[in-house]
């Protein structure tokens, strides 16, 4: 450990960048250190959360939970984002963590984390899973051969965490940098050649590196690796370029491998060293052997699919039947007495009737009814979150990876669209994950075909009327069409505009582990919060335009009958569109108008224009009914899905996607009811 | 021969990771799939791809294709010395 820093003076905020691989229990940690003192924002210029936070008991802190990577290579924008934090905004220190258990492969990361020269500390996480399957790691040998300070931590046990914020504090306080930077063996099987090429390099682009502001062995390494972001960095002249290519071709040369390859073997073999030297390995893990009896089955030749199809169908059957259903309506039941309450207050206190329908008929129905559906979401994510968490979302990724190469993605893109299946927004917000932009773009414009709970209402007020005998048949087949128009429509997309190759699957698959509570309950309660958010400002916004609309005719003035009403004139002007899909009525179309606020809002909109369901058999056939469903199952996405997508992908992409879809629905709709009409 | 013909439940040393394209390179190689590492194959997905391996103690996927880019040597193979790397039978030098 070098010192001799003056230390940070006292009151000065102390700020820590949180480093590891994925599935290593950083997020675990990070809620440990920080307790509910976190906030969400993005890292600048790129959609990839940032989350900061500070250290509980310790309020002059800052730690910002950085992406989970493997490396430090500039291939994906998770690794860009982990070095530009690093380099621009200089963080006094580095908590990195490590999962013990896997700890060859972890260490990976923390030697490129080490060249960086700040000051580090490494949490050697799930020590007592090592210890239970009769292994140790020498947690002082390890410190004397990495010199950097090792603590032993289980995340999610809590158990060491106090220590290791106090070893944080203490290295960023006192700028106590790492020990060692120097993993080359300057004796090694390559007698030296990568260590001397490394060193000789240093000295070559020192006053450069010095300039840049990088440090000087991290910029060394990563001209050997030819990174492209470091070398536009150092500005070396064509001389100095030539005079490193030189060097770095005598060292492939002398070794037998390319650069690449030479470097990874460098760090490896240190990694090795250090691993013979510190690791008692246990003989085969508990959790290792317990995931390959499940893997038998859950990603199982014959089993997979049966498996992953049963799991699904529990989740979806207890989350809108059985459980979801009951705390909906209970919950509906709340609000509505709520709301009842106060429409007798404010009728007894003789408000204005106008302002009375703005409060009651305006804001309270259409929030409300939004907030109604809150606890159905928050169902739906509780169980998604526990398949994430276990593990299980990585095996489907992994199987259904052939299937989805097929419309030209790769298997990470099926959690999204799964995700799809609960709301449109934490879906496209999910689609961060997926390493290639051609695939995020992809699999936002496909997500929202997944059939989302909010239009549930709607399939079952025209069900109940139309087919009641048939309800249940109508909404699955509804589920199927949207799967089916995307998986089209991913062909259409492959061939004509996204030509390319999804991306490589080289994905870690993590032991199965038990969810942690804290973490799925924290999410749960994230989802909440954003739900209600958007209820009380996107939807609120949305529901007293929707009021006005209807409350008032051309002239402002307060109208008896809707069918005056702005909204009503709005309806009628596009409703020609829809006539060639059997649904021409205005009160239909403008039921649409008002979905793009919020899919409930359809059939809110539909029982003030219409009144009861069997009302619409004046004007509508069941074939136009089933076309009304096809549409609203496939066109535009709601407001919410909206502002997400242009916040992925900006305005351009938003507005195309909203056209699109529009588009994609007319077509769908359209020949449903042509083919219908032969048919019946 | 390459990674993607081995079989489930067989070891091989890696020799080579070729391929032209070039991240996908240098993530196999952070991802620990270096000249000289044991793998072992598990299984195929379901549908025949990608294919689960254990390396540096844990379980990697990859796509045949990609796969196809790792030029192995068989354990078996390995342990079999070459004739021209055997040992020659020569008498000890200290002794006698």
């Amino acid at each position: 450990v070098q010192t001799g820093e003056a230390p940070l003076p006292d009151g000065m905020p102390i700020t820590f960048a949180l480093a590891g691989n994925q599935n290593s229990g950083k997020t675990t940690l990070f809620n440990q250190l920080t307790g509910s003192n976190q906030h969400v924002g993005n890292f600048p210029g790129v959609t990839v959360d940032r989350k900061d936070g500070t250290i509980r008991g310790y309020d002059n802190t800052i730690i910002t939970d950085l992406p989970g990577i493997y490396s430090m290579s500039p291939y994906t924008g998770e690794e860009v984002v982990t070095r530009q934090f690093i380099l621009d905004e200089h963080p006094c220190g580095i908590i990195n963590i490590v999962d013990a258990t896997n700890i060859q492969r972890n260490l990976y990361l923390t030697m490129q984390l080490i060249e960086m020269g700040i000051p580090m500390v490494l949490a050697l996480n799930m020590m007592d899973e090592v210890q239970n399957n009769g292994g140790t790691i020498q947690v002082n040998r390890l410190e004397e051969m990495l010199g950097i300070p090792v603590v032993p931590i289980s995340a999610a046990k809590n158990e060491g965490i106090e220590e290791l914020v106090h070893h944080a504090i203490h290295v960023a306080k006192y700028k106590e940098r790492p020990g060692r930077k120097d993993f080359c063996d300057a004796d090694g099987e390559d007698s030296g050649a990568l260590h001397r090429c490394i060193h000789s390099i240093e000295h070559l682009i020192e006053s450069h590196a010095h300039a840049a502001g990088l440090p000087l062995r991290f910029a060394a390494t990563k001209v050997v690796e030819d990174d492209e972001l470091v070398l536009k960095a150092l500005k070396l002249s064509d001389e100095e370029t030539h005079a490193l290519e030189h060097i770095i071709a005598q060292m492939e040369q002398t070794c037998g491998k390319d650069r690449h390859a030479a470097l990874a073997d460098m760090r490896f073999s240190f990694i090795d060293k250090v691993c013979s030297a510190t690791v008692v390995k246990p003989h085969e893990s508990k959790e290792h052997a317990r995931s390959a009896k499940l893997d038998k089955i859950l990603t199982g030749k014959y089993t997979a699919i049966p498996a992953f199809v049963g799991i699904m169908a529990l989740v979806f059957w207890l989350t809108f039947g059985v459980v979801g259903t009951s705390i909906a309506d209970w919950f509906s039941g709340c609000i509505d007495s709520a709301i009842g309450v106060l429409d007798g207050a404010l009728t007894a206190y003789g408000l204005n009737p106008v302002v009375r329908s703005l409060v009651i008929d305006g804001v309270c129905a259409g929030v409300g009814g939004v907030i109604g559906f809150m606890p159905v979401i928050m169902l739906l994510f509780f169980f998604l979150s526990i398949l994430e968490d276990t593990g299980y979302m990585a095996r489907v990724a992994f199987f259904m990876d052939k299937l989805l190469r097929k419309v030209g993605l790769s298997g990470r893109s099926f959690v999204p669209m799964l995700i799809g299946f609960g709301c449109s927004v934490p879906a496209i917000m999910a689609t961060r994950t997926l390493p290639s932009e051609r695939d995020r773009k992809m699999t936002i414009l496909l997500t929202p075909f997944m059939s989302c709970p909010a239009k549930l209402p709607i399939y079952g007020f025209f069900a109940a009327f139309f087919f009641p005998a048939h309800a249940g048949l109508v909404t699955v087949s509804l589920y199927i069409t949207g799967i089916l128009v995307a998986v089209v429509f991913a062909f259409l997309l492959k061939f004509f505009a996204f030509k390319g190759e999804p991306v490589p699957f080289v994905m870690e698959l993590p032991n199965y582990r038990m969810p942690g509570v804290k973490n799925v309950a924290r999410l749960m309660w994230e989802k909440a919060k954003d739900f209600i958010t958007r209820a009380f400002t996107v939807i609120f916004v949305a529901t007293v335009l929707i009021w006005f609309l209807q409350t008032f005719d051309g002239k402002l003035n307060v109208v008896a009958d809707s069918s005056d009403s702005l909204l009503a004139a709005a309806g009628s002007l596009i409703a020609p569109i829809f006539k060639p899909l059997g649904f021409g009525d205005w009160r239909l179309s403008t039921a649409l108008i008002t979905g793009f606020m919020a899919k409930e809002s359809v059939v809110s909109t539909l029982t003030v224009l219409v009144g009861e369901a069997s009302a619409m058999a004046a004007f509508l056939t069941p074939m136009g009914a089933i076309s009304f469903l096809v549409f609203c199952l496939l066109y535009t996405p709601c407001v919410a899905a909206i502002a997400s997508v242009k916040r992925e992908l900006g305005t351009k992409w938003a507005v195309g996607l909203c056209l699109m879809q529009c588009a994609v629905a007319w077509i769908v709709s359209f020949a449903v009811y042509m083919i219908g009409g032969l048919l019946f | 021969m390459t990674l993607d013909k081995l079989k489930p439940g067989e070891d091989a040393y890696i020799r080579s990771v070729g391929g032209t394209d070039l991240p996908l390179r240098k993530h196999m190689l952070d991802m620990g799939l270096t000249p000289g590492t044991e793998v072992t194959m598990v299984k195929a997905a379901p549908m025949g791809d990608p294919l689960q391996l254990t390396v540096r103690g844990y379980e990697l996927t990859l796509r045949k294709a990609d796969a196809a880019q790792i030029v192995i040597d068989k354990v078996h193979d390995a342990h079999t010395p070459a004739p021209s790397e055997a040992q020659p039978d020569i008498a000890h030098p200290h002794t006698g």
